[in-house]
This record gives structure tokens, C-alpha cells and sequence, in this order.
């Protein structure tokens, strides 16, 4: 189990109410690789950001734990660095302030321009380095995202948790942020656990997907690898074979299975881009079947979202 | 008309004070004097059979000569206006930095913490509504001196809002911002120095407003009662000499130093306002 960069072992996690508790999330188990960019699917309320909260250290596990780097998590550190949904900017700061704030608490040694230049050079690989003075006030809200993400690149965590970045930008937005996003993860080799309501994004960004069943007593239910070749690009990777096995098998999920209780511990493992080229012919009463959600899917194509 | 708005009103306020001015002035024709009186007609208030409002020409011609020598000191009695002034003012800002010292730091840790805040909770509720004059006689008694009594009774009166602003905005602090500096790995004090802090200001500030009006308005009650300098003083002085071009000069320059020291805090105000 240690050999993983990350291991999540039999997390749960209770919320007490005025009649008992509500268990969200009961033996959740999970890994992660050193470099792997990892999106986790589930329906609104299923509990992805506490998840991704007891990850962080801002919250902690009923009982369970996450081990990162052959070290037990308690509390939150720098090494895992958060980008939240709403931001999260602090808006006295400028731009540059912003993601100094972070380079600072993460070099307490260095100089205001060793802070500054470091801080720049994150601020222009999201192309804001037109916007260092501005506060986030007068950013529009992908700028805002932006400069949350160069904050979070800039401390260089080991780990970076993201909860639903994009969800509030609009489409052409989100892609840009993304395509963005790929390439700076391309260059590091940053580690990524991401959480997002957009089958598209995922299959875009992951190497993995990890589908989640409904709560309360939510699961891990599946680990989706996505084999498509890297550098990925939105025009293209649709036009990949293996791209709509991913997609139906994402969405079917979502649509039909997400409520029955995974009766396994781990996740499957489940490559269906592989099983579909393998597969074909032993599966054709249930693939005609499906061939009915692949063309209504295909039609109406766009950002389905859960 | 294509002047602004500020223009306008401008214009609006000039007229409406030259009006007020004119109908003072109006109704108070100044006596023809009827040649000297003898200094014994004078001490039998013959000069004024009945104790008239001085017209605003008396004052404001009282106030230039005030004014134009603000700092002249002729024994405890005849002080010049700035002096006064000056003594009000050493005692307000004393009594509300001391106020602050306490407030703020003291409004972090209720603001941060429910036990405190709910352990000192009823010890607030009973204090706050006491009239800060009311603690005079008591000030006196344990301090033995009117000056540092006086500066308690500001302390007192400016430590209210300032601590309860200082707790609401802490406590009001956006939990996302707090998480931010513990993903950070800020320590306690540099998380309420460069997280809570600035996004508490505004509250703070809107605190520290409230705690400077009011130690304004009360400097001049506290003064009445110990007595021997600062503008309370010199306003009740002034009444028992019957100098009421003097009061009303005085009661102009309460409001215009309330003025100006509300005006200062409104700046600082400005400068830790931050718009989300
Ligand atoms: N502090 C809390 N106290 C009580 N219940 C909570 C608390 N935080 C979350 N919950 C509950 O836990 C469940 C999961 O919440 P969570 O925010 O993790 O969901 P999510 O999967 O992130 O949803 P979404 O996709 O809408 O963001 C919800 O039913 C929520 O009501
Ligand atoms: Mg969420």
C-alpha cells in the first residue's frame, strides 16, 4: 500500500445532526501517483469536497486515513496546496500580493524581489502578467481562477487539491484555463486530484477518473483509467477511438449506476477505452444496447454536467 | 444648469447659512449703547436689561479675535481657545489609545473564540449601557486625580465599540480566508496579522468611528464636572461669566474638532476598505 504517493485507507466521515449522524462517505479507499493528474465524478451532496477538505487537512476523518509520501496527513501544510471553488483570493491584496502571500509563507528566507520575481513568473505562465497591480476586484472571475492557480503552483505543493476550479466560468473560459492548466502540469510533473461536474474537463485532464456513488453512505466505486495519448487536445482527442467508451461509460454511470452500493472495497479498475477495442464482438448484445445512449450522448454533445 | 452635483449643493449650503445668519441677526438688533455706563450701572446689569443671544456678527467677530491668538495664557482662568482645545484633545486621543490597546486585542480573542465570547458576554451586556459619566464619582475616588479620572471616563466610554466591532468583524472573518492561511501554514499571530487584521478592518474602523464620536461628546461633560482646563471646562466658564459670545464660539469649535476627527478615522477607513 505505501508504495503509492498517496494512499486513502477506509475513510469515513459522520456529520452529527439533531436526531443521530449522517455517515457521507464510509470506506473510501484510493491512490495516487507520483505525477498523476486524478479527477474524482460523483452527484452534487455525495462528498467530494470533504473528501478533498480531509485531503487538504482542513477537516478530519471520522475514521481513516491519508497517508501522502509515506507520512500520515494531519492538518493542512503546505505541501498540498488547495485551489478552492469560490477562489478564495484575499481581496486586499493585489494579483502579485496574492500569490507573494503564498511564495512567502513557503520561503520565509527570501528577499521581497526573490519573492516578487517568483511570484511573476507563475502570474505569466497564466498569462496575467498585465494584471500584477490589480486587485481581484477588478478581475473577471477566470482571471480570479487564474491567479489562484499561479498561488497554488507558485508554493509548489507535492500534492495539488482542486475543487471544481472551473465550475464557475463560462465554456470558453474553462478552456482556455484548462488547456493552460495541461501544460503547466505537463512541465512539472505536479501531482493533481481534482474535483469537477464536467465529463468532458476530466476525460481532457485525467489519467484517471474516479467515479463516486451517491451519499450518504457514498463509495468509491470505480477507478476509470484514461489511456489516451498525451499531449491531449480538445479538437482532437475526440476524434480518438477510445474517447466515446470513456464518455458513455462516464455517463452511464452517472445516469443508471451511481446509486447501487459497489459490493468490493477497492475500486474496479476499469479501462474502457481498451475494452472496447478488445471486446467488440463478445459484447454485442449489450453494446447494441448502449449504442442507443452512444447516439443520443453523441448528439448532444457539450458540456454535460452533473 | 450644468454645474455638479457638489456644486450645487454647495451653492445650496451657502444660501441656506447666510439665511440663518441673516434672520439671527435680525432678531437681535444690537442695543444701542447709550454712552459709557458707569461701572456701577454695569455691575447692576444695567448694560443688558435682559441676557440677550450676541447676534452671529459678535460672534464671529469674537471668534477672529479668539482665533487669531489661539495660544495665549493668562492664568487659569483665561486660556486661549487652542489651549483648551489642545487639553480635550490630549485627553480624548490618551483615553481612546488606551481604549484601542485594550479593544482590539481583547475583541480578537472573543471574536476567535466561542468560549470567551460567550464567558464574557454578560459582563459586557451589564457595562456597556452605564453612562461613562456615572463611573466619575467612583474614577475619583480610586484614581484621586481629576485629570487621569477624566481620561478613564474616555477610556471607558471609547471601549465599547471598538470591542464589540473588533468581534463581529473577527468573528465574521470568511472561513475561505482562514483556510487560506492555514493551508499556508500561518502561525495564530501571523494569521491575525496578515488574514484577520486586514479583513476585519473596515469593521474595526466602523468601531473606532463610533468610539471617537462619542469620546468627543463626552470629553465635554467630563470636563464640566473635574473642571480647570479643556473645552467643557471653558464652555462652563464662559456661561458663568455670562460671555455667550464665548459659548456659542465654543459649541462652533466642539463641532468643528468632532468634525475633523471623525473626517481622520473616515480616511483610515477608506484606506482599509476593500471591495470582494
Ligand atoms: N460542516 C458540515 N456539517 C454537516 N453536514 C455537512 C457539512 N459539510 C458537508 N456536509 C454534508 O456532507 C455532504 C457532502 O458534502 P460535500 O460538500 O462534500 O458534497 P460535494 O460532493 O462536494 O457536493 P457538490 O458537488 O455539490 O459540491 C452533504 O450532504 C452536506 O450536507
Ligand atoms: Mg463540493
Amino acid at each position: 500500500m505505501s508504495q503509492h504517493f498517496v494512499s486513502v485507507e477506509g475513510l469515513s466521515r459522520e456529520f452529527p445532526h439533531a436526531s443521530g449522524h449522517t455517515t457521507v462517505f464510509e470506506d473510501v479507499n484510493l491512490n495516487i501517483e507520483r505525477g498523476e493528474f486524478v479527477c474524482i465524478i460523483g452527484h452534487s451532496g455525495c462528498g467530494k469536497s470533504t473528501i478533498l477538505n480531509v485531503l487538504a487537512g482542513l477537516d478530519e476523518p471520522t475514521s481513516g486515513v491519508v497517508i501522502m509520501d509515506g507520512k500520515e496527513v494531519r492538518g493542512p501544510s503546505l505541501d498540498r496546496g488547495v485551489v478552492f471553488q469560490n477562489y478564495s483570493l484575499l481581496p486586499w491584496l493585489t494579483t502579485l500580493q496574492n500569490v507573494a502571500f503564498g511564495v512567502r509563507a513557503r520561503h520565509a528566507d527570501w528577499s521581497r524581489e526573490q519573492v516578487n520575481a517568483h511570484s511573476e513568473r507563475f502570474l505569466s505562465m497564466v498569462g496575467l502578467s498585465h494584471a500584477l497591480h490589480k486587485k481581484p476586484a477588478e478581475l473577471s472571475g477566470g482571471m480570479r481562477q487564474r491567479v489562484s492557480i499561479a498561488r497554488a503552483f507558485a508554493t509548489e505543493p507535492k500534492l495539488l487539491l482542486l475543487d471544481e476550479p472551473f465550475g464557475a466560468l463560462d465554456a470558453l473560459t474553462r478552456g482556455v484555463i484548462q488547456d493552460e492548466l495541461m501544460q503547466i502540469c505537463q512541465h512539472t510533473g505536479q501531482t493533481v486530484f481534482m474535483i469537477t461536474h464536467d465529463v468532458d474537463e476530466a476525460i481532457l485532464l485525467s489519467d484517471r477518473i474516479l467515479l463516486m456513488s451517491d451519499g450518504p453512505n457514498a463509495q468509491i466505486a470505480e477507478s476509470v483509467r484514461i489511456s489516451l495519448p498525451r499531449p491531449r487536445n480538445r479538437a482532437d482527442i475526440v476524434n480518438h477511438p477510445g474517447y466515446y467508451a470513456i464518455r458513455n461509460h462516464l455517463i452511464r454511470f452517472l445516469v443508471a449506476r451511481s446509486h447501487e452500493r459497489p459490493n468490493h472495497r477497492q475500486p474496479l479498475d476499469i479501462d474502457p477505452a481498451l475494452d472496447a477495442s478488445s471486446s467488440q464482438a463478445n459484447n454485442a448484445t449489450s453494446s447494441q444496447v448502449n449504442s442507443q445512449h452512444t447516439t443520443h450522448n453523441t448528439t448532444s454533445r457539450g458540456n454535460i454536467s452533473c | 444648469m450644468t454645474l455638479s452635483l457638489n456644486t450645487r449643493a454647495f451653492i445650496v449650503s451657502v444660501v441656506l447659512l447666510v439665511t440663518l445668519l441673516g434672520i439671527w441677526e435680525a432678531m437681535n438688533p444690537v442695543a444701542p449703547s447709550s454712552g459709557e455706563l458707569s461701572e456701577f450701572e454695569l455691575l447692576m446689569g444695567a448694560a443688558d436689561q435682559q441676557a440677550r443671544v450676541p447676534p452671529p456678527s459678535v460672534v464671529l467677530s469674537h471668534a477672529w479675535q479668539e482665533l487669531s491668538n489661539p495660544f495665549y495664557d493668562a492664568g487659569p482662568n483665561d486660556k486661549g481657545i487652542g489651549i483648551q482645545l489642545g487639553w480635550s484633545l490630549y485627553r480624548v486621543l490618551t483615553g481612546y489609545l488606551a481604549a484601542m490597546l485594550v479593544a482590539i486585542p481583547l475583541g480578537f480573542v472573543i471574536g476567535m473564540s466561542p468560549l470567551m465570547y460567550r464567558a464574557l458576554n454578560p459582563f459586557i451586556q451589564v457595562l456597556r449601557p452605564i453612562s461613562p459619566l456615572a463611573w466619575m464619582p467612583l474614577a475619583l475616588f480610586i484614581i484621586r486625580d481629576s485629570e487621569q479620572s477624566a481620561i478613564f471616563v474616555i477610556f471607558i466610554c471609547s471601549v465599547w465599540p471598538m470591542l464589540l466591532n473588533t468581534a463581529f468583524g473577527v468573528s465574521g472573518v470568511r472561513r475561505d480566508w482562514v483556510n487560506v492561511a492555514r493551508t499556508h501554514e500561518l502561525g495564530p499571530l501571523r494569521t491575525a496579522w496578515q488574514v484577520i487584521l486586514p479583513a476585519a478592518a473596515p469593521t474595526i474602523l466602523t468601531g473606532m468611528r463610533i468610539s471617537i464620536g462619542i469620546a468627543w461628546l463626552v470629553i465635554v461633560a467630563a470636563e464640566m464636572l473635574v473642571g480647570g482646563t479643556g473645552i467643557g471646562y471653558y464652555v462652563w466658564n464662559e456661561w458663568n461669566n455670562l460671555d455667550l459670545a464665548s459659548v456659542i464660539f465654543s459649541i462652533l469649535m466642539i463641532g468643528v474638532v468632532g468634525m475633523l476627527l471623525d473626517a481622520g478615522l473616515g480616511a483610515i477607513a477608506r484606506f482599509v476598505q476593500y471591495r470582494e
